[in-house]
């Protein structure tokens, strides 16, 4: 069995950070393997481990920049990386679902995977709908937010737990091929061993062009425009204690106090 | 052509919150597009739901009758079929964990545009979204292209719509295939456990910002000092240093104490759906624009570990 995991970089927005035009200005913008994805991989590397899967392979878009990245995913496990890019991705604000879907739909068919696995949604734009999308578009089953997965090998079926609000998980059984989307606590990904980082040096990341993938720029024009960006308004009416820690420590007691929860 | 669909959601036989939301977010456009408020019900006992979802401002509602539970497969080839019928301008989907198991397929098998969590809607000449991005630091709009498009929104971001309405309801047949390769098997609750923090009246909840496991037996010195429920933000649970029993959120537990004081928690979203309903809210966190402070009745902008024992301290 083949793994496709989708893995995005992505950016991480200082506490402190100024807005030029309908961006985060560069200069408070930190890069990262996306938090979901890395429950994915884990996912996936564990399937490898467990003796399911033969190939783990990852599947990004992004620019060069991006690499970094990657290989924190091939440090973790994953056999060889795919990492799409074309020029004119750098001048769309906002990738819409469709695009994403376009470009990752290319990639499925040149790796013909048994299972897509996708984090549940990106740290930076907070979509959460690319696997799902993904899903439909090449005609595999699917499952989204999934927070326990076992694979069964002779029936070839995904059983899942998919986690609803409230505390109450669906228990859900899920034909393969299929994308299934991860939830973070699915497992515990693993940190990168230094092993790991220096194998990952040797390992493959395969830059696609949308030439390669088959694509053209019709195929990335976006629905979506971004309009404006700004830092949301506070209606806060919160009371912050003035003072060192011994200070605000008393306050606070002090209202706790008052309150009756405390004495 | 400028009606609006929205898709109500129901779990274990009640109707969802969110529904009646989607009511309001819907009227609201279907009033800027100058259309009507159509919705749509699928699976379960739609007839009963169809009386509850028949409020203010809803001019039709549609049954479709399929499935027992939640399927995407079900939902989708529903919400598909009732577009081809009604042609509506925008469908208006919640963005639960059941809405983003559906919505992208519906976007993708109609192409339309799709955009996720909304936090607010405005129609004026093409479609307008507001969201939120880098974990609710930056709002932002964003122009939608297409004469028709489809999104989903934010629980708890517009009112209930409430009274009576006199919409038309009638069953609709969306001609299922329910020979479909997803099949749910059952529900779980998850994390009983010995202590039920939605009982609780005092509770200390701890977020990232503890850093390390190890640092995790100054907060319980906390919470025996001051006769607290510990209680904690998703992190904590992935990480496995507190059972799934105390997490607080959406996906969680919803707490109601007279007291929450978060510590080190930053104040997601999906956290803050666990606990907006305490009675005061008391946030200790290092970074002064934390969206916790803004649903905060009290702050310390401050170290958690230099805060934590002085507080001890006041108590012991």
């Amino acid at each position: 069995m083949k793994v496709l995991v989708t893995v995005k970089e992505v950016a991480e927005v200082a506490d402190d950070f100024e807005i030029a035009g309908t961006e985060v200005d560069e200069r408070y913008l930190e890069y990262d393997l996306n938090e979901w994805d890395d429950y994915a991989v884990e996912e996936a590397v564990q399937l490898k481990e467990d003796g399911p899967a033969d190939e783990v392979v990852t599947v990004t878009v992004g620019p060069e920049r991006s690499e970094e990245t990657i290989r924190m995913a091939l440090a973790k496990g994953a056999d060889r990386a795919v990492r799409v890019w074309d020029d004119a991705l750098e001048d769309v604000d906002l990738l819409d679902v469709e695009t994403k879907t376009n470009l990752l739909k290319a990639v499925v068919e040149a790796e013909d995977p048994d299972l897509v696995l996708s984090g549940v949604q990106a740290g930076d734009d907070a979509f959460g709908a690319t696997g799902v999308s993904l899903a439909d578009e090449i005609g595999f089953q699917w499952g989204a937010v999934v927070n326990a997965l076992d694979y069964d090998d002779e029936e070839n079926v995904a059983h899942v737990h998919r986690e609803l609000e409230g505390g109450v998980e669906e228990l859900t059984d899920i034909d393969l091929p299929a994308v299934l989307t991860i939830q973070t606590g699915i497992n515990e990904p693993r940190y990168a061993s230094l092993r790991g980082i220096r194998q990952a040096q040797s390992k493959e990341i395969a830059p696609k062009s949308l030439d390669d993938l088959g694509l053209d720029s019709g195929s990335i024009e976006s629905d979506l425009d971004l309009t404006s960006m700004y830092e949301p308004e506070s209606e806060s009416d919160v009371e912050i204690f003035d003072g060192d820690a011994s200070e605000t420590a008393g306050k606070l007691a002090e209202v706790l106090t008052e309150l009756g929860v405390a004495e | 052509m400028s009606d609006i669909l929205a898709v109500a959601e129901h779990r274990r036989g009640d109707l969802r919150d969110v529904s009646y939301e989607l009511l309001t977010a819907g009227r609201q456009l279907a009033d800027e597009t100058g259309g009507d408020l159509h919705v749509a019900v699928v699976s379960g006992d739609t007839e009963s739901f169809a009386d509850d979802l028949n409020r203010e401002g809803v001019d039709a509602i549609h049954t479709v009758a399929d499935g027992e539970e939640f399927n995407h497969d079900v939902y989708a080839q529903a919400v598909e079929a009732l577009h081809a019928e009604l042609d509506p301008e925008v469908v208006v989907m919640p963005n639960s964990v059941n809405g983003l198991d559906y919505a992208p397929a519906v976007a993708n098998r109609l192409d339309l545009p799709l955009v996720t969590d909304a936090v607010a809607l405005d129609y004026d000449d093409g479609l307008t979204v507001t969201r939120e991005m880098y974990g609710s630091k930056v709002e932002t709009t964003v122009d939608v292209a297409g004469d028709q498009q489809a999104v989903t929104i934010r629980g708890a971001e517009w009112p209930a719509a409430e009274g009576v309405g006199d919409a038309d309801i009638s069953a609709f047949d969306a001609d299922i295939d329910a020979d479909a390769g997803s099949t749910v098997t059952g529900f779980e609750e998850v994390g009983g456990g010995d202590v039920d923090i939605s009982e609780a009246d005092f509770i200390v909840s701890i977020g990232r910002g503890i850093e390390e496991e190890e640092n995790l037996p100054l907060i319980e010195d906390l919470v025996e000092a001051t006769d607290a429920t510990l209680a904690s933000s998703r992190p904590i649970v992935d990480n496995g240093w507190l059972p799934k029993n105390r997490q607080v959120g959406q996906s969680g537990k919803v707490v109601t104490p007279t007291v929450y004081l978060a510590i080190g928690i930053s104040g997601a979203v999906q956290h803050v759906a666990g606990m907006k309903g305490a009675d005061n809210i008391v946030a200790v966190n290092t970074d002064p624009n934390a969206p916790i402070f803004d649903i905060a009745d009290y702050g310390i902008v401050g170290d958690l570990f230099e805060v934590v024992p002085e507080l001890i301290e006041q108590f012991e």
